[in-house]
């Protein structure tokens, strides 16, 4: 697959992100049916399915090379979103092995990986990058090897330690997050960073099962669910740490500038077990897309519409979009029609209205 | 389940009279995937109509891609798999391998790790060495052997003695001083036990009347078969029967008979699968219904549960 990239686009400030037709169609959409509950939504991470964004191990798209520009910007303002533990090297290592060997096999015109042994050597074209290394001695690289080559993906990622039937947040790449903290979250068990998903304190039923689940992932049978919320303008970088400067955000949202500030976020969420350290690689993929590049594909603009209107009130507590979900519904009900829409994701359409 | 590769013997060699290394490689070229250290791959081994799987260790370094290696001992009462490969398997031969599984890893948080091996349990053992050294991780290693096969383990683990503390024990299990070796590791030891389960039970004993926590103590397990007897699934609404292999899951069956079931997951954790049983009893092996739901019986997930009888009917 080759990509063409927009090196010079903005998430923040001036955003000059925009989608092109094609990306809009490949966005993964999140909600296969009409009402979206909490569930546990796994399914094999195989390629194939609805939509081209499960295409590839690891997805690279039209923004990959402006989102490894804006981490670089994040990670020199903030150094502590890259963070892990000293127990996880095996694991770093891991890491940096399987997005290595899953980019250059998906994407052969920008990235290449040639081995002599232990000597390896990295091509990354898109963003220039020729590095000769040693596998497994830390030296040999500018920086740690999980920090080196999450630099170099689209999306967060944590790493999982395994031990006492339980799974611990021990280490991570986060600069584009929905309102959470690595800084905070490090170290914790499954349960304690899933504490404040609404219905945990009520019924865990589905954090036990989703935890048994992962704890009996294989090697091999990687996983993946699409999760999702709102973020105003095309900001990657919604973090706690600086919620002062995108909090505000949510109150310059008003009918005249709803579909362009409002964009549906979407976390394509992967988990891969990894073989020498038996960690677990959680990424978390984010793919946004304005209300008003929704509305051009109709089931999608009916669905979404459909979805925001009936959210139970906690989920909207808890994804941040209380204040501005009766502008969002609004807009959006003018454009649906009520027509029966398909189960499935899949925008059953190969152009885009307006 | 996952389907299987088919490998390529490249070579055998024999260790000792009853001992067998058996080195893979990709029968179709390319590389293995990494192996897992403390994994173990599944062999299907076919002699004329009589199909045998068996589990072993690789021995292997994980980041060995070109061939995986497992060692084989030939039981003299035995008749399944294991004799198959010493009596029958040869250089060049093409065998269906399962990728690798592992139920057995390292602990990363461990500040130590000993490592307690007897007999042919020294398998997984040699992984571990490898990716210890190269984690540069402090570890030492106790052998347990008959005293004829001292020579032959002590070969196998020399290129992993140079600097480290490992030890075969030909005196027996009298001999060996568990208790002792156990109480005077520094907190923080992990200790990883494979061999007989009299050996596997008396270091888990040991250890946990030592004091040391329960997640310290690490037994090989190749896990509970995935499988199980084969069953007969009446499907109503379809108006069919599916049988439903020893290594198929139901689900498998069903969809390799052209119903389309529901699905997600493929691991009993979702509930999409979830489906009416109408007559037959279920062995559940899923983490999505409660244990009330399970005793009544009238649901089953077929992503992985299975009939604990010969039939099951199904509101499919």
């Amino acid at each position: 697959m080759t990509v063409q990239f927009k090196p010079a686009e903005t998430f923040r400030d001036t955003f000059t992100y925009k989608k092109s037709p094609e990306d809009i169609l490949r966005f993964p959409f999140p909600f296969p049916e009409d009402e979206y509950m909490y569930s546990v939504n796994i399914e094999p991470h195989v390629k194939g399915g609805a939509t081209p964004a499960f295409q590839a191990v690891f997805d690279i798209d039209e923004h990959y090379v402006g989102e490894c520009r804006e981490r670089e910007r994040v990670l020199k303002e903030d150094p502590k979103r890259c963070q892990v533990l000293p127990h996880m090297m095996a694991a770093q290592w891991d890491t940096l092995e399987l997005i290595m060997e899953s980019l250059a096999a998906d994407y052969p015109a920008h990235f290449t990986l040639s081995k002599a042994g232990d000597v390896w050597t990295w091509v990354n074209r898109p963003l220039g990058l020729h590095q000769t290394f040693t596998f497994g001695k830390p030296e040999t690289l500018p920086c740690t090897p999980f920090e080196y080559i999450t630099r170099q993906v689209q999306g967060d990622f944590t790493l999982q330690d395994q031990r006492e039937d339980n799974l611990f947040v021990d280490g991570g790449m986060v600069t584009t997050q929905a309102d959470w903290s690595l800084e905070f979250n490090i170290g914790m068990s499954f349960h304690e960073w899933h504490g404040p998903v609404p219905g945990v304190a009520h019924d865990r039923g589905v954090f036990d099962r989703a935890l048994k689940y992962l704890l009996r992932l294989q090697y091999g049978q990687p996983v993946r669910r699409l999760n999702w919320t709102m973020t105003i303008n095309p900001r990657l970088d919604t973090s706690p740490e600086n919620y002062p400067v995108w909090g505000p955000d949510r109150t310059t949202v008003t009918a005249d500038n709803v579909a362009e500030k409002v964009h549906l976020r979407v976390e394509l969420q992967t988990l891969f077990r990894l073989p020498r350290s038996n960690a677990i690689l959680f990424g978390i993929r984010c793919y946004l897309t304005s209300v008003s590049d929704i509305a051009r594909v109709p089931k999608w603009r009916r669905r979404l519409h459909r979805v925001l209107r009936d959210l139970h009130p906690d989920l909207a507590e808890y994804k941040g979009m209380t204040r501005y979900r009766p502008l969002v519904v609004a807009h959006l009900a003018a454009l649906d029609d009520g027509a029966p829409t398909s189960r499935g994701i899949a925008p059953d359409t190969d152009r885009l209205d307006g | 389940m996952t389907g299987t590769i088919p490998v390529r013997v490249r070579e055998i060699t024999a260790l000792a009279p009853t001992l067998k290394r058996f080195a893979f490689e990709p029968a179709h070229g390319g590389a293995f995937p990494t192996a897992p250290a403390g994994g173990h791959v599944m062999l299907t081994l076919r002699d004329g109509a009589r199909v045998m799987k068996n589990a072993y260790s690789l021995v292997s370094p994980p980041g060995a891609r070109g061939r995986y290696e497992i060692i084989v001992r030939k039981v003299a009462q035995s008749r399944g798999g294991s004799a198959f490969l010493h009596a029958h398997v040869a250089a060049g031969d093409v065998l269906e391998m399962a990728p690798p599984v592992s139920l057995f890893p390292l602990a990363a948080t461990a500040r130590k790790h000993v490592l307690i091996a007897g007999g042919i349990g020294i398998t997984p053992m040699l992984s571990f060495l490898a990716e210890l050294q190269a984690r540069g991780a402090r570890f030492e290693l106790h052998h347990l052997s008959s005293p004829e096969e001292v020579p032959v383990f002590e070969r196998l683990l020399a290129p992993y003695a140079v600097d480290a503390d490992i030890r075969v024990h030909g005196g027996g299990r009298a001999a060996f001083d568990l208790a002792g070796l156990l109480s005077r590791q520094p907190l923080g030891s992990h200790v990883y036990t494979c061999g007989p389960h009299s050996l596997m039970d008396a270091v888990g004993t040991t250890a946990l009347a030592l004091g040391w926590p329960r997640g310290s103590v690490h037994k090989e397990s190749f896990g509970a078969a995935a499988g199980g007897l084969p069953f007969k699934a009446v499907l109503t609404r379809s108006g069919m029967e599916v049988m439903v292999g020893e290594n198929q899951t139901l689900l498998e069956a069903i969809e390799a008979a052209g119903v389309a079931a529901r699905c997600l997951c493929r691991g009993g954790a979702c509930g999409e699968c979830v489906t009416r049983v109408e007559e037959g009893e279920v062995d559940h092996r899923d983490d999505f219904l409660s244990d009330a739901e399970k005793a009544a019986g009238a649901l089953i997930m077929p992503c992985v549960s299975r009939a604990r009888g010969p039939r099951l009917v199904l509101d499919l």
